[in-house]
């Protein structure tokens, strides 16, 4: 590991009215790390990826992106920083062309040229280029959303849980994209609930429970830890 | 009609060469006060969502601000109404703030303010400045055909904006950023930005067009540069045309307004009920507006 990681969260709390949904969680995650996020339902895993994306702003603690604060910066800064993401729900633009979808993100990210055929190939939708994208199925939307962020050449990528509802040989070829996503330096953090599908691309995950981290580590380990059981099962 | 040099050439051509036909100027000018403010308020609807009740609100403050400078400075009547134009930006940058509500919220607000703009400018306590309830008399710069110029220019500049939102690069983010603000966000346009621009822009069309109404009037009552038909008349008459699209307004309003000078000064009951219906109709099967049936046919329309 290199000294200073790409990523990293200090203390970062976040909360809706009363409700804490971040509790104090530290992390940092390094260029061309996959980490995964995981932990029930309402664990926070979404609302790390919204503070870190600054689609929601922190309440307390700092993000650091190359050792420079993020936390109080606006999306489209933090997304011109190299930051970016795709959504459990896809949020293309639906009116759009899928190409210029791509194209939006290619044109005013400002992070360099970007072969926007490429990236369609890459995420599987060089066919329907010109298709408008609120008729693609959601999945292919969600790619779509990939594409999108694929298209500001980041530097970091969160991924909100891309792999609901698609068969072992989409998750595969899924795995096999991000892996080579990491490959090209890009670190990344993947919130997923398929944990074997989190097994084939990373080693390390970070399990949450009600807003506070329980656990880093190998997967395997997370299994065999008593809280992280508890807080799935039930203590 | 792709390109927007040639619509551009159209519409002055047309409003150059009508009055030579058609001899009542007043309806032509008035047309093209429409036709500017239909595509002033398509500036901000129909490539952000935002929908302003209240932008009669900035043709008000155009025509004071106008009449104001003509008034208490003397500079050219030009230079005025540029001056109106600026004040519609300025009153614009100022409730800026309204921004940050969507929907029918920001919708209300705008109606307010510009209600608020109203009560002050025709405020009795004001008639030495303002002329107050009594209206504004500036007859001795009174000049229809420099005025009627002076209104074609807004209205081409409108329709220029419109073209440029439609067409070049920021557009894109507009239309970005109209579908998923978020995600426009997250592609790296500055969304807070362009709203901004786009709002200042609708803004100063709507101050332009009241100074222009204001100098070709010369002499008028609060009533008659703050009358909330005309933001309804804006609204309906882009809405018929097309938002979104740079020929839809001018086409809605140029239609709905002849519609209206022909029949709605002579037999205003039938004007009302027809016209009632033609709106009915419209939201039941175009709620897109004539373009729509263009664009449904993947005709590429400017």
């Amino acid at each position: 590991m290199s000294s200073e990681p790409l990523l990293r969260l200090e203390g970062v709390s976040k909360r809706f009215g009363g409700l804490t949904v971040l509790d104090r969680q530290s992390f940092s995650v390094s260029a061309g790390e996959i980490v995964g996020l995981v932990g029930p339902n309402g664990s926070g895993k979404t609302t790390t990826i919204n503070v870190i994306s600054g689609v929601h702003q922190a309440d307390a603690g700092r993000i650091l992106f190359e050792g420079r604060e993020i936390q109080r910066l606006k999306l489209f800064r933090i997304a011109r920083l190299g930051i970016n993401r795709s959504f459990q729900v896809p949020k293309c633009f639906r009116a759009m062309r899928v190409r210029e979808n791509i194209e939006v993100a290619a044109t005013f990210a400002g992070r360099g040229a970007v072969d926007i055929d490429e990236i369609l190939a890459g995420i599987g939708l060089a066919d329907q280029a010109d298709a408008i994208a609120g008729a693609l199925t959601v999945n292919q939307q969600k790619m779509l959303d990939l594409g999108r962020a694929l298209a500001t050449n980041p530097r970091l990528l969160l991924i909100d849980e891309i792999g609901a509802g698609l068969n072992p040989a989409e998750l595969g070829g899924i795995a096999e994209l991000l892996k080579s996503l990491a490959a090209r330096g890009i670190a990344l953090i993947v919130v997923e609930h398929l944990l074997d599908f989190l097994n084939r691309i990373t080693d390390r995950v970070i399990v949450l429970g009600a807003g506070r981290m329980l656990f880093e580590g190998s997967l395997k380990a997370a299994s065999q830890d008593p809280d992280v059981v508890a807080a799935f099962i039930g203590g | 009609m792709r390109y927007p040099a040639a619509v551009l050439a159209i519409l002055a051509a047309m409003f150059l060469v009508l009055p030579h036909v058609y001899g009542n100027q007043s309806v032509l000018f008035t047309m093209m006060t429409f036709m500017a403010l239909a595509q002033g308020l398509n500036l901000l609807y129909g490539f952000t969502g935002y929908l302003p009740f209240g932008y009669v609100g900035f043709f008000g403050t155009g025509a004071y601000a106008t009449s104001l400078l003509v008034t208490f400075t003397g500079m050219p009547v030009l230079v005025c109404v540029l001056g109106g134009g600026l004040a519609a930006v300025v009153v614009g940058l100022i409730l800026g703030p309204l921004l940050r509500l969507s929907g029918a919220y920001f919708s209300i607000a705008n109606l307010a303010a510009s209600q608020i703009i109203y009560y002050v400018v025709a405020n009795e306590a004001l008639k030495h400045v303002t002329g107050g309830p009594y209206g504004v008399k500036i007859e001795q710069v009174y000049a229809p055909t420099a005025s009627y110029a002076t209104m074609l220019a807004v209205l081409l500049l409108a329709t220029g904006l419109a073209a440029y939102f439609r067409r070049s690069r920021f557009g894109l983010g507009l239309r970005a950023m109209h579908q998923d603000p978020i995600s426009a966000g997250l592609a790296g346009v500055d969304i807070v930005r362009e709203r901004l621009i786009v709002w200042l822009a609708s803004a100063g069309i709507a101050g332009l067009a009241g100074g222009a109404y204001a100098w070709n009037l010369s002499v008028f009552y609060p009533d008659a540069v703050f009358t909330l038909q005309i933001s309804v008349f804006a609204i309906v008459f882009a809405l018929f045309g097309g938002v979104g699209t740079v020929i839809g307004p001018l086409l809605g309003a140029a239609l709905l307004y002849a519609f209206y000078a022909v029949i709605g000064v002579s037999a205003p009951q039938y004007f009302e009920l027809l016209y009632g219906l033609l709106i009915v109709l419209l939201v039941l099967f175009l709620p897109n507006g004539l373009m729509s049936l263009l664009i449904r046919r993947n005709v590429d329309v400017l």
